[in-house]
């Protein structure tokens, strides 16, 4: 077994793999990637939960933040989500598929140059709401929905 | 490293559109394989896409992203010949990194 590869295991145990990875010299410290994983969003089993542990207090629906997605998706495994946000200084954009096991799909973070507008292929196990709830600079917190319904499920379950 | 990205950056008047095809299976953990055992969970979790070396965009997903994640992102401040770097990084601690040229 490499070397390094026999420190990553050595300290897998102690921190976590990434914390391994930064001791095993693997991961720069300043790659953006280092950002802990938020495993209380992602494995949170309600939406209520997720955005919670997002941080997002009450949402607003606002006619700016907007998503597309379609009626019906014939393929649960592979449903096309749009979601865009017109909102001055939107810094993030979070998408949840309310009836999913994990309802948190995704999350992405806008720095300068990101335009907050993202397209993204979801997984939904049954007909369900996609929500969208955006951030922006000033700490507020908005949300867009809409249902799509589900012919065969995408969980593989 | 993993299965290479397939990514495309195109001027669009005075923004960047960027497609991304990632090769990933994106395993929930919840499936079962035909022996009946649960397939372990197999998914990325954090990405990122700079712009000249700049992270203009970071993203952490889940497992209810599709298999073979594709992603749009749109980005400013690009012109033809910018580079346009992707990372991606799974819970299994593999990696993958590609380039590609905005048009």
């Amino acid at each position: 077994m490499n070397i390094v590869r026999r420190n990553l295991l050595r300290s897998a145990g102690a921190g976590g793999a990434l914390a391994a990875m930064l001791a095993a010299g693997i991961l720069k410290p300043t790659a953006v990637l280092a950002a802990e994983w938020n495993k209380n969003a992602f494995e949170a089993k309600d939406t209520a939960g997720a955005v919670k542990a997002l941080g997002a207090s009450s949402a607003a629906e606002n006619k700016d933040l907007s998503m597309t997605a379609p009626e019906i998706a014939e393929n649960g495994a592979v449903v096309p989500i749009e979601v865009i946000s017109k909102l001055p200084g939107t810094t993030s954009i979070s998408i949840l598929v309310d009836k999913n096991p994990f309802p948190l799909s995704a999350s992405f973070d806008f720095a300068e140059g990101g335009i907050p507008e993202v397209a993204v292929r979801l997984k939904l196990s049954q007909t369900s709401l996609v929500k969208a709830v955006a951030k922006t600079a000033d700490g507020k917190f908005y949300t867009v929905q809409k249902e799509v319904k589900v012919t065969v499920g995408g969980c593989g379950g | 490293m993993a299965d290479p990205m397939k990514i495309r950056a195109q001027m669009k008047g005075d923004i960047c559109d960027i497609k991304i095809l990632m090769s990933h299976p994106m395993e929930t953990g919840q499936r079962k394989d035909s022996d009946g055992k649960v397939v372990p969970a197999h998914f990325i979790q954090s990405l990122s896409v700079d712009l000249n070396g700049k992270t203009v965009i970071s993203g952490q997903t889940g497992t209810s992203i599709s298999r073979n994640p594709v992603f749009g992102f749109k980005v400013k401040g690009a012109k033809a010949g910018d580079k346009v770097t992707v990372n991606w990084l799974d819970n299994k601690g593999d990696k993958r990194t590609d380039e590609a040229t905005v048009g």
